[in-house]
């Protein structure tokens, strides 16, 4: 499977191309390649998925993990060192189709989307980048490998957030969302180096002598690992960039910040599975608590928003904190017996990122056509964007688990997991189920029915995408309505061995009737031309609803904490006494040697001897240390 | 006499020198142009020439060049090549025109002095390195004398530097009193930590401290990088601190390699300071050399980490991280400069903004070298980094570790900070579209391939691991 390289090469290759000889190409030019290099990858990506699967189980019933690459790339001392290379395993190799599927369905849509954007060349560049990154990501051989493209598709991702850059807020978006995203990742890398000395590898399936041996370092290596995982995927309370990286091209939020960037985090737990359970099996109900709370925040938070893609954003991150969820309420590798949740979420990932994708870029064709993310100026849309509609409601269906689409198979077995764990995991789980299909639906009866904006229609009639455009839409909405049938337990479980997917009738009679009665609830309060009720409603919990829809006010916490205590506690001070006691001290002596004539000598001398008085006072100081 | 021709590197980069010197005297004003040119090839040629490592030892122990200073000697060659390169545009313009021939052979008399200084196995010949390194230098800060700041700087440089001469002779003479020798060697069979040492030791890390500007002997640092012609002030903050800190390993090691639990506490309170000082006074200011004053600063600290490790992996990275950091540091220094000299003085943030848009490639270098000062993968910032962290942490200093890499994400917000003014921030009157001298342009390409392969290239730090 030597091949499997150039998924990584063909990428890089376009990028290069296109970063250094952009500026000389056409823009459709530009667009082409690298969507032909995408599509390339695509075909490479599907070739190896089906010849992967179709070599069949070794002796044991599991799936080979392959390795076509490999090779030493930085020798650290006698034992340990940097590998880089390629490794297929089933999760992997997922993540090769789903990357590669939505990257190329961004491509393809982009060229109606950002058609006539200054910069046209660059922003597929930076495509091109991120999806080289991203494969890289997957295919790591060692954690390593893994961190150094982590940080890579941070960069990208800084980059494409920021790529209207005369836009003071996605300057500000990009630029928090690297830098928070790098805050978590200090723990990811302090993880890697106790992990590397602790474990004396950075591969993924070291010694178990040595594990055992190196008693709590095992757990705190996994649980800084997870800190940086949870940053990536925006887990409370480091999801705050995520919301704001909406500033980037709708595109890009549908391939970074929805489909695959965001859930590297779920990736990286996945890949670090069998650790996590075998040497920290405490840390993973913590995991599950996190992801539980992070998915029921972001519902709330998200069922007031206004703006389509915050909306869609915040239920990113409630649809990943279900997939975090059903990783920390493993209990065992087996899936019969505890392990169920690792398939899954790896399965949830898989639906999610194909309806997430869809959602998002039918968002982009809406935004295209009114020129506007605010609900307010939609409403009645579906007379005139009727295939955006129909794909719309298609992947709405899909998140809020209603059967027979991609995410009622994928949820339920999330819930089953989650019952399995502890009935309150499975109830609230639910409800955020619940919550889901209200919020959703809340979003498409006000865009696609509810009270239509009519002064801005007359003016401007929205019409329908061009056929770049829809065409992603119709393809996605195909794969969401298939997805579900794949028997996904037969390529990935917890232990390798083949699982078979069983549906149970009472956990999907539950969520399917709860998600049901939600999505009535929003039809009866949004789908009509007035809304008495939700106004009511809003009046009466304003101050909820006030909270909600400013987030509860996490983000101006941390502000809080960044600029009034770093900032002003710390910084300000030194800078002040930078300013005012060292630079103010010889500038009043310079004022004041002007002031008392030429008295005074010049203020180079007794600037020196304040320099020296510190130097002088630095080695005592350090002299005293050192005898006490 | 056959002893004394096994100093190739040495004679190499002397013979340069009075080939220069002669040069100087006896070039026509007409010819004067020559100069530069000559100067970087001969300095190429020593480079190239003399970069095979061996391990030396001379004069009964008096010069000992082992395999890793000796590379570390071809580091600093090169990088002053980089700054050669860096200073021709400067150096022709009329009021500094005349002294060309001057700047090249001080810059080349300073390097002779780091050659010592890394290279000496005893006290006598460390210490005339080091004021070979140094008095030259303060010449260099003040170069341009008629301009007050540059004048100002220099007397500042000079006045701190002798003083702490002082102090460091003072902690040699405390070790002579000790131990009756001044050879490196001797040192470690007499020196065991008594209160009389202890002294010594602070007394001889002052010295050195305050060449790599290490918190609180730093205070000289933002005034005289200020002032400086930029191109000294890259070679004080990349080639001076590379050498400073290789030294500076030696003689922790070799010296006072049995009070390593003493120093081990002084190198962690002082880092840890000089990291966190650097950071915080980096963010606040407006002039970008007066930044890069507090970001070396910094960086200093981060070099000090490799000194935490043990012998062998330690002064591998540390040699690393210099590497790595002449590249970024220079590319850095490079783009200031050029643009200093195309708008007449121009070196404030502000005068950045909307640089993206005039001269698109300045921008790109200057944001993928503070991309690899911020640390940040692939670029070669991130794995000397990375090496420098691993060495102190396979050490088990692990508050001094965390606190360094917290500091790397304040760090990170300083640098973006640039970045931003170049490519978001518009300006009324952005720096007008130019093309630097082809030498600078020469050395910005060497500087950026440095910066992108150093770090990909893993041979580079497979190579000093087995020279160390």
């Amino acid at each position: 499977m030597g091949y499997t390289i150039f998924i990584l090469l063909l990428p890089l290759l376009s990028f290069l191309l296109l970063g250094l000889c952009g500026n000389f190409m056409k823009p459709k030019a530009a667009g082409i390649t690298g969507t032909l290099s995408t599509a390339a990858v695509t075909m490479l990506s599907y070739f190896t998925a089906f010849r992967y699967f179709s070599a069949g189980r070794g002796a044991d019933g599991i799936f080979p993990t392959l390795m076509p690459y490999n090779f030493r790339w930085l020798p650290f001392n006698d034992t340990l060192g940097i590998d880089m290379g390629v490794m297929l395993d089933p999760i992997a190799v997922m993540m090769l189709v789903v990357i590669s599927t939505v990257s190329l369905m961004v491509h393809i849509y982009s060229f109606g989307y950002m058609k006539g954007e200054k910069g046209f060349q660059r922003y597929y560049a930076f495509l091109s980048l991120f999806t080289m990154a991203m494969l890289g990501l997957v295919v790591a051989t060692n954690i390593f490998q893994m961190y150094v493209f982590w940080e890579l598709v941070g960069v990208s991702s800084y980059l494409l957030i920021g790529f209207y850059y005369t836009k003071p807020a996605a300057i500000a978006a990009s630029k928090k969302a690297f830098i928070v995203t790098r805050f978590a990742d200090l723990g990811f890398l302090i993880g890697i180096l106790i992990y590397g000395y602790y474990a004396g590898t950075f591969g993924f399936t070291p010694e178990a002598s040595r594990l055992m041996s190196a008693g709590m370092m095992i757990p705190l290596a996994l649980g800084l690992m997870f800190v940086g995982g949870a940053g990536k995927s925006a887990m409370f309370p480091l999801h705050i960039w995520l919301p704001d990286a909406m500033e980037g091209p709708t595109p890009v939020s549908a391939l970074i910040h929805a489909a695959t960037m965001v859930v590297a985090g779920v990736y990286l737990v996945a890949r670090m599975f069998p650790l996590f359970v075998g040497y920290a099996p405490d840390l993973l109900p913590w995991i599950a608590y996190i992801g539980a709370f992070t998915a029921l925040y972001a519902a709330v938070v998200a069922c007031v928003q206004s703006d389509i893609k915050r909306v869609l954003a915040f239920s990113t991150i409630s649809q990943i904190g279900f997939m975090m969820v059903a990783l920390g309420v493993c209990t065992s590798t087996d899936p019969h017996d505890g392990g169920l949740g690792y398939m899954a979420s790896m399965f949830h990932l898989f639906t999610h990122a194909m309806f997430k994708a869809l959602l998002f870029l039918g968002a982009g064709s809406i935004i295209h056509a009114v020129h506007s993310n605010e609900m307010s100026a939609m409403g009645g849309l579906r007379k005139y964007m009727p295939l955006t509609h129909i794909t719309f409601l298609v992947a709405c269906l899909a998140i809020a688990g209603i059967w027979p689409f991609s995410g009622f198979f994928s949820k339920d077995e999330i819930l089953a997991a989650s019952f399995g764990f502890s009935p309150v995991m499975g109830w609230v789980m639910t409800a955020v189920a619940g919550l889901t299909a209200f919020y959703m639906f809340r979003l498409y009866f006000g865009i696609f029915w509810g009270t239509e904006n009519r002064e801005l229609h007359a003016a401007h009639r929205p019409k329908e995408s061009p056929l770049n455009m829809t065409l992603p839409l119709v393809f996605l909405a195909l794969v969401t309505c298939i997805a579900g049938f794949i028997p996904f337990g037969d390529f990935v479980s917890s232990d390798g061995q083949a699982y078979h997917i069983h549906i149970d009738p009472a956990i999907a009679a539950v969520s399917l009737t709860v998600s049901l009665c939600a999505i009535g609830l929003a039809t009866w309060m949004y789908a009509r031309d007035r809304q008495p009720v939700t106004d009511m409603l809003a009046s009466k919990f304003s101050v909820l609803h006030k909270a909600a829809y400013n987030r509860f006010y996490i983000d101006s916490i941390w502000l809080f904490i960044t600029k009034k205590v770093i900032f002003r506690c710390i910084s300000a001070p030194v800078a002040w006494f930078d300013r005012h006691v060292i630079d103010g001290f010889f500038n009043l002596c310079g004022k004041a040697a002007a002031w008392l004539s030429e008295k005074i000598r010049p203020m180079q001398n007794s600037n020196i001897q304040q320099y020296t008085i510190w130097y002088l006072a630095g080695a005592v100081v350090l002299v005293l240390i050192l005898l006490f | 006499m056959t002893q004394f021709f096994q100093m190739r590197q040495e004679i190499g980069l002397t013979a340069v020198f009075l080939l220069m010197f002669v040069a100087d005297l006896f070039l026509s004003e007409k010819h004067r142009n020559l100069l530069h040119p000559t100067a970087c090839i001969l300095l190429a040629l020593q480079t190239v020439l003399t970069a095979r490592p061996e391990d030396v030892t001379l004069f009964a122990g008096m010069y000992h060049s082992t395999e890793l200073a000796s590379a570390l000697k071809t580091i600093l060659s090169f990088g002053t090549l980089l700054v050669f390169l860096q200073s021709t545009q400067w150096l022709n313009r009329p009021d500094a025109r005349h002294k060309t021939g001057e700047f090249y052979t001080l810059a080349l008399s300073t390097l002779i002095g780091m050659y010592f200084m890394v290279s000496a196995g005893h006290f006598l010949l460390f210490f005339l390195g080091l004021e070979l390194a140094t008095v030259p230098m303060a010449c260099l800060v003040a170069f341009d004398k008629y301009k007050g700041n540059s004048a100002e700087a220099g007397a500042k440089f000079i006045l701190y530097a002798l003083f702490s001469s002082g102090i460091f002779l003072y902690g040699v003479s405390l070790i002579y009193g000790a131990v009756g020798s001044l050879y490196f060697e001797d040192m470690q069979l007499h020196l065991h930590g008594c209160e009389l040492q202890i002294l010594a030791l602070v007394f001889v890390f002052t010295g050195l401290a305050f060449k790599l500007s290490l918190v609180p002997f730093h205070l000289w640092t933002a005034d005289t990088y200020q002032g400086a012609p930029t191109a000294v002030s890259g070679m004080l903050s990349a080639i001076s601190k590379g050498a400073a800190a290789f030294a500076l390993m030696t003689i922790l090691f070799k010296v006072f390699g049995r009070m390593a639990a003493q120093w081990e506490l002084m190198l962690e309170i002082v880092i840890v300071i000089t990291i966190t000082v650097g950071n915080l006074f980096a963010m606040r200011q407006k002039n970008m050399k007066r930044f890069m004053a507090f970001s070396s600063i910094s960086q200093a600290g981060y070099i000090m980490l490799a000194m935490l490790g043990d012998y062998g992996q330690g002064s591998a990275s540390l040699v690393y991280y210099i590497a790595v950091y002449v590249f970024a540091n220079l590319a850095v220094f490079g783009v200031i400069n050029s643009i200093e000299q195309q708008t007449h003085g121009k070196v404030l943030r502000d005068d950045y903004k909307g640089l993206y848009a005039t001269n698109p490639k300045l921008t790109m270098v200057m944001t993928l070298a503070l991309f690899s000062l911020a640390g940040i993968p692939p670029f070669a910032g991130f794995f000397s980094k990375f090496m420098v962290f691993a060495s102190a942490f396979s050490q088990g200093h692990y508050v001094v570790v965390f606190l360094a890499l917290i500091n790397t994400v304040i760090s990170l917000y300083y640098y973006l900070l640039v970045v931003k003014a170049m490519f978001i921030d518009t300006s009324e009157e952005p720096v007008a579209p130019f093309r630097s001298s082809p030498y600078m342009r020469i050395s910005l390409v060497l500087c950026l391939c440095g910066v992108l392969f150093l770090g990909l290239a893993s041979g580079v730090y497979t190579l000093f691991t087995t020279l160390a």
